[in-house]
């Protein structure tokens, strides 16, 4: 038996599609739910982000028991922002008792970017180290400490981010091994505007035969407006949006049908490029077009 | 060495209120940081004064953190230091408890803020090189450290915010990923990178005393 239905549909080679929950300001579970419903049947897990850009929110974890109460499977993230080793192992254990079964490492955003910029930031370990951690937890049956579980060990599907538009390619590629080493099966990554640079990305990757080692989903985030064009362009650390894409959105009559034509083109080309075994589709605040989306493009039945 | 900030006029004012005052400052690393040496006590002996604000004396010790020699130093300022209703120290957050461990009758208080051990760039200009996390990695890094200098203190490569060399959350600051994958290829030591490191021994961090016998 697999671990969850992801892992399951990674290990198919069926073309995979996931999607993103960004959990509420409050601690109102008919947000989530909300959203969910809107989801359901567009993607086979869905990421609940772990206070994203360092801004506090109901934790991933209440929003993944929140998805699984509604029969939906969720990718809780998890970042080394806000917990060191022993609040990170603890909630592993706790999500995976609760029946989480996918979990993204992440290091996080720094806490300058979010709400709280006084806030210290942890960063105890690294989304490298947390994956080996958790792979150690899953296979060993032991916390980094080499202190013993006592009992069975949590049964996960883990997953990693990438930045195909990071630089230094060389040392971008070294740390996306390490993730992989360290017991990523999938990664997903930036959102792409540059395809030219994504397959140039994927080139290096699949050179360094990585693509055979990892499920690569390739990250599209429509854009919804000029505003939202504008921050991705100049403000969202590690994005590229060339000039052609953001003009396209700039001079549009109807800027959310044009990011919306945008990302149908771009999941369609993405479908043609070798190496890539699916589609993360983030559209925060704009989920609502998230299953449109996955139709039009074939991706979802 | 130290770096320190001084703090703003307005909170030392309010910690001095109407005095008197006794300054000290340090001849280390606050002369170099121009926060506490001879010309920074000279210059706030003169404000005070200007602002009616009695200062009973002053003094730069050499430096301020060590016990002994700092005890020895401010024996001939017995009397100053006794008509002073508050030490104003402008030395680091060390040269502060020191003058305080001295003094215990006395209200002490601290004028700087202690930033970082650093780097003097040029005049008046200093970075952070080393935060003093007791299990010191620098040499798989090149001789870089990137505990000190990545705000996350990423230790297994870079994360994916950089830009054009320069860190995420700071555009003036280099990012330290991009120097240390600049120095190793340079010398053909990317290989360094490879190796995995672990999860940092912060238990090293929390050492409190040591002794030169130690080892």
């Amino acid at each position: 038996m697999t671990i969850s239905n992801l892992a399951e549909a990674l290990e198919s080679g069926r073309f995979v599609v996931t999607t993103e929950i960004g959990p509420p300001k409050d601690c109102n579970p008919g947000k989530i739910r909300e959203k969910a419903e809107l989801l359901r049947g567009s993607g086979v897990a869905f990421n609940i982000t772990d206070n994203q850009t360092a801004v506090t929110r109901m934790s991933s974890l209440a929003g993944s028991i929140l998805l699984l109460q509604m029969g939906m499977e969720p990718i809780m993230q998890m970042t080394c922002r806000d917990r060191n080793r022993i609040g990170l192992q603890s909630d592993v254990l706790g999500a995976a008792a609760l029946g989480v079964r996918n979990i993204l490492c992440l290091t996080g955003d720094a806490p300058s970017f979010g709400n709280h910029p006084q806030a210290k930031g942890v960063f105890d370990v690294d989304a490298v180290q947390l994956l080996h951690i958790i792979s150690d937890m899953t296979g060993k049956g032991v916390f980094q400490s080499g202190d013993r579980l006592s009992g069975p060990c949590p049964q996960l599907c883990l997953g990693a981010a990438a930045n195909p538009f990071a630089e230094p390619l060389e040392l971008q590629l070294m740390r996306l091994e390490k993730k992989v080493d360290a017991g990523a099966v999938f990664v997903q990554t930036q959102s792409i505007y540059n395809l030219e640079r994504f397959t140039r990305w994927l080139d290096s990757v699949r050179e360094a035969g990585l693509d055979r080692r990892v499920r690569i989903l390739a990250g599209v985030t429509p854009l919804k407006s000029v505003k939202m064009a504008q921050r991705m362009k100049f403000h969202v650390p590690g994005t590229d949006v060339p000039d052609a894409v953001y003009e396209r959105i700039v001079h549009a009559a109807d800027p959310a049908e044009e990011g919306y034509r945008l990302a149908v083109e771009t999941i369609e080309a993405l479908r043609e490029v070798r190496g890539i075994h699916g589609i993360h589709i983030t559209a925060l605040f704009w989920e609502s077009i998230i299953p449109q989306l996955v139709r039009e493009t074939g991706l979802v039945p | 060495m130290i770096i320190t900030r001084q703090k703003d006029l307005q909170e030392i004012l309010e910690k001095i209120g109407s005095g008197p005052v006794f300054l000290v400052g340090c001849n280390e690393c606050a002369t170099l940081c121009g926060t506490g040496g001879k010309d920074e006590i000279t210059a706030l002996s003169t404000l005070f004064a200007s602002k009616k604000i009695p200062v009973s004396g002053s003094i730069v010790l050499d430096p301020a953190c060590h016990l002994l020699n700092s005890k020895q130093l401010l024996k001939p300022c017995a009397a100053q230091v006794d008509s002073a209703q508050i030490i104003l120290v402008m030395a680091c957050g060390n040269g502060v408890q020191t003058v305080a461990e001295l003094y215990p009758e006395k209200q002490v208080v601290g004028g700087t803020d202690a930033l970082f051990i650093g780097e003097v760039i040029r005049a008046g200009v200093f970075e952070k090189r080393c935060s003093l996390c007791g299990d010191c990695l620098i040499d798989k890094y090149g001789g870089l450290c990137p505990v000190a200098r990545c705000p996350k203190s990423m230790l297994n490569g870079p994360c994916g915010g950089a830009a054009n060399g320069k860190c995420e959350i700071n555009a003036e600051m280099p990012c330290v990923w991009d120097q240390i994958y600049t120095h190793l290829k340079k010398r053909n030591q990317l290989y360094l990178l490879k190796a995995v490191q672990p999860p940092k021994d912060w238990s090293k961090s929390r050492e409190v005393k040591v002794s030169r016998d130690h080892q």
